[in-house]
């Protein structure tokens, strides 16, 4: 996917400028932590729970190669093609020639966040394939044209009204009102249902990769994860290296988490299992079936200093509890992934150069951190995201010397008391009569949008020794 | 000598407890710091300030800074090791010191870094959970209605919620006006307010706007950075209400202008 991470802060403005969007966001803030908070107070295992899914993510991840053999091996025993791709690109080619082997002009997909980091779709149109998505808010954003918000919601950005009319404009079904959300669901079906009995290849997405068994498992609200992948003769399964876990109770167990957490539903209205292609005593299913895994750097992710961000089980909490992705929503972000977790991954995924904005949008508040269900602590690999970029010589000049000469000048007391003594009793000066300023040279950025409160009087130091002379 | 602390001893021999004023009560309101002192002396507490201090070191160590922070990290751990206690008026410089320390300090200085944090405090948690702090013989301080901002570091990475609470009901015998949304951030964040005015502007708007919807005349919290954050956006949209530490209120010291306002 086209990424414009570099300019955060003008799409955040853009956003912020959006009023009908602002309420829509502002909606949704209020909702998405409500229905996640009560399912976990009625749930009351999350603490537990959220320590064991941990712990059996860093083993998985620690034994991220054995894992991947036994999966593949039993995979493949099932009657699965397993393939493995180091780069999107790569991905991408693996996808086209199956379909172009099953001379495949139809393609049914399921929600995929890794084919949307693989810029997939785009790619297979290019090779005229026609591809439609059938998760519903996947398949708004495409007719809209646009790309997801949100990684489990990719429409919520998206008022009922707008989404009425693009389903006027862009559906040739004549006059009709479309007046509910019942409505508009029953139209995106109507024009859905087609599409899947006449696609050749389904592409679903993947939750998670179980080792011991070689399955799959998927979990949708809609259904259509599973007629994508039953309809069409071939499925294509693109998922990547590090959903991998070693045990179907495993799955499980993250399961109880994952659907809490993402929508605070105690489980959602299909979980499924994906074993691989019919069997001769099946009634239906896919005569064949690929697992497409992708790497793109999450081998690098593991080696490095960021590998608890792998533990990410994908359930958007961080997202839905972050203020600043409330403030001006994931299109912001300008990739795949946005709000915290995708503020960690997108400069591991992509560059730190060309993100280097992300790791600066948060105010180290541990909201996202306290609600991660995989106990990721998302703030500190913000920091440590910074801290490469202080020492890459990616943060902006003034930020970095400024702040190093504050912290050599917090380091000689009697300087430091002598310089701020002087500075705090200018501003006293000139700020007590209005108690605060407008405008202050230097501090642009906090009087753009509040006033300076003027100090008090002379620094506590001055008057504290001043004091203490005194009494002696 | 400048570099030895001075010592401030209230009777009672309690345990002695350094105060760390934090930089922003030293620079821009110092009546924290006072009511601090105040508050832990009439606790019992002895209470040294030590002369030494100027800063944490949170806005270099948020911006990515460590090798910076270092050194100062470990002057400060030096600077605290001789108290009973060490005690601050802030949750996020607290923070700073019980885990951020440790974490960023190796080998010696991690084990000394975590003996430091073992004794620190936050104000409200130290006089509410430690001390056990009842109000001095004098009735309760009136008050109008209030709403209190729990800042997150203080309530995320020191468990800060119900203290402040306790301390305003025994002081002051008030009960606190809830706002909506109470646990979402300010917008402050350090050094993220001013490389990204305008979300941290849509924040504090909110936040502002959910203080004054409790119809509460006071707004009060236990960290000046949240608090300048939010008075500053009151001062620009003219709305009416009074930002003040919690130390303030304890203390009943309300005659001089709230934070942001003019004398």
């Amino acid at each position: 996917m086209q990424q414009y991470s570099d300019t955060f802060l003008d799409n955040a403005s853009a956003a912020l400028a959006d009023k009908d969007k602002a309420e829509v966001r502002d909606a949704m803030a209020l909702f998405t932590p409500l229905v996640r908070n009560a399912a976990m107070d009625q749930f009351q295992h999350f603490e537990e729970l959220r320590q064991h899914v941990k712990q059996v993510r860093q083993h998985s991840l620690d034994n991220l190669g054995h894992y991947l053999e036994s999966y593949e091996q039993q995979a493949v025993r099932n009657g699965n093609q397993v393939h493995f791709a180091t780069t999107g690109d790569e991905l991408n080619s693996i996808v086209l020639d199956i379909c172009q082997q099953h001379s495949a002009r139809r393609i049914a997909k399921g929600k995929s966040m890794i084919t949307e980091e693989t810029g997939l779709n785009a790619f297979l149109e290019r090779a005229n394939l026609d591809v439609m998505e059938t998760d519903l808010g996947e398949y708004i954003i495409q007719e809209a044209g646009e790309t997801p918000s949100h990684i489990v919601g990719p429409a919520l950005h998206k008022s009922a009204a707008e989404i009425r009319q693009l389903f006027l404009d862009r559906h040739d079904l004549g006059e009709r009102e479309l007046e509910t959300t019942e409505d508009l669901v029953s139209e995106a079906r109507q024009v859905l249902r087609e599409h899947f009995l006449n696609a050749q290849v389904g592409i679903i997405g993947a939750n998670a990769l179980i080792a011991e068994n070689g399955y799959s498992m998927l979990v949708t609200n809609e259904g259509n994860g599973d007629l994508c992948a039953n309809l069409p003769p071939v499925l294509i399964i693109c998922t990547s290296v590090d959903r991998i876990l070693p045990r179907a109770e495993d799955a499980t167990a993250m399961l109880r988490l994952l659907v809490r957490s993402a929508t605070g539903q105690a489980q959602t209205c299909y979980t499924s299992f994906y074993s691989g292609p019919r069997r001769e005593q099946d009634i239906d299913g896919p005569m064949e079936t690929h697992i497409v895994l992708l790497d793109n750097r999450r081998s690098d992710i593991l080696a490095s200093d960021y590998r608890e961000m792998l533990q990410c089980i994908r359930c958007g909490a961080c997202l839905n509890h972050c203020p600043i992705f409330a403030s001006v929503g994931g299109h912001a972000y300008g990739w795949v992934y946005p709000g915290p977790m995708g503020s960690v991954l997108t400069p591991l995924l992509t560059s730190l150069e060309q993100s280097q904005a992300l790791p600066n949008a948060c105010t180290s508040c541990g909201r996202c951190a306290e609600v991660c269900p995989a106990d990721i602590p998302l703030p500190d690999l913000l920091r440590d995201l910074r801290h490469a970029e202080v020492e890459e010589k990616i943060a902006a000049p003034r930020w970095r010397q400024g702040l190093k000469i504050h912290a050599w000048l917090a380091r000689q007391p009697r300087l430091y008391q002598l310089l701020t003594g002087m500075g705090i009793a200018l501003l006293y000066l000139l700020g007590r009569k209005r108690g605060s300023f407008s405008k202050l040279p230097l501090a642009s950025g906090w009087t753009s949008q509040r006033d300076f409160p003027s100090p008090q009087g002379r620094t506590f130091m001055q008057q504290y020794k001043a004091e203490h002379k005194h009494r002696e | 000598m400048e570099s030895e602390a001075l010592h401030t001893t209230a009777p009672g021999g309690g345990p002695a407890v350094y105060l760390f004023v934090t930089c922003l009560a030293d620079l821009l309101r110092p009546s924290v710091a006072f009511n601090s002192i105040k508050l832990l002396e009439d606790a019992g507490c002895r209470v040294t300030v030590p002369l030494q201090q100027t800063c944490c070191g949170q806005p270099a160590y948020n911006t990515g800074d460590y090798k910076s922070i270092i050194p100062l990290a470990r002057q400060v751990v030096a600077m605290l090791e001789p108290a009973d206690y060490v005690v601050l008026p802030s949750g996020s410089c607290a923070g700073m010191i019980c885990h951020h320390y440790p974490a960023l300090l190796k080998d010696e200085w991690h084990e000394r870094a975590l003996q430091v944090a073992a004794k620190t405090f936050e104000i409200t948690t130290f006089l509410s959970d430690i001390v056990k702090a009842k109000r001095p013989e004098r009735p309760p301080i009136p008050l109008p209605p209030i709403t209190y901002h729990d800042s997150c570091a203080g309530l995320r990475e020191l468990g800060i919620k119900e203290q402040p609470r306790q301390l305003l009901q025994e002081f002051c015998d008030t009960q606190v006006s809830e706002l909506q949304q109470s646990e979402v951030c300010c917008g402050f964040g350090g050094t993220f307010c001013a490389k990204m005015p305008e979300i941290s502007g849509k924040m504090v708007q909110d936040k502002l706007h959910n203080a004054a919807a409790t119809g509460a005349g006071i707004l009060a919290g236990g960290d000046l950075g949240c608090l300048l954050n939010i008075a500053g956006r009151a001062r620009r949209e003219g709305v009416a209400i009074e930002v003040r530490h919690i130390t303030e209120l304890l203390c009943g010291d309300l005659d001089g202008p709230a934070i942001g306002e003019g004398e």
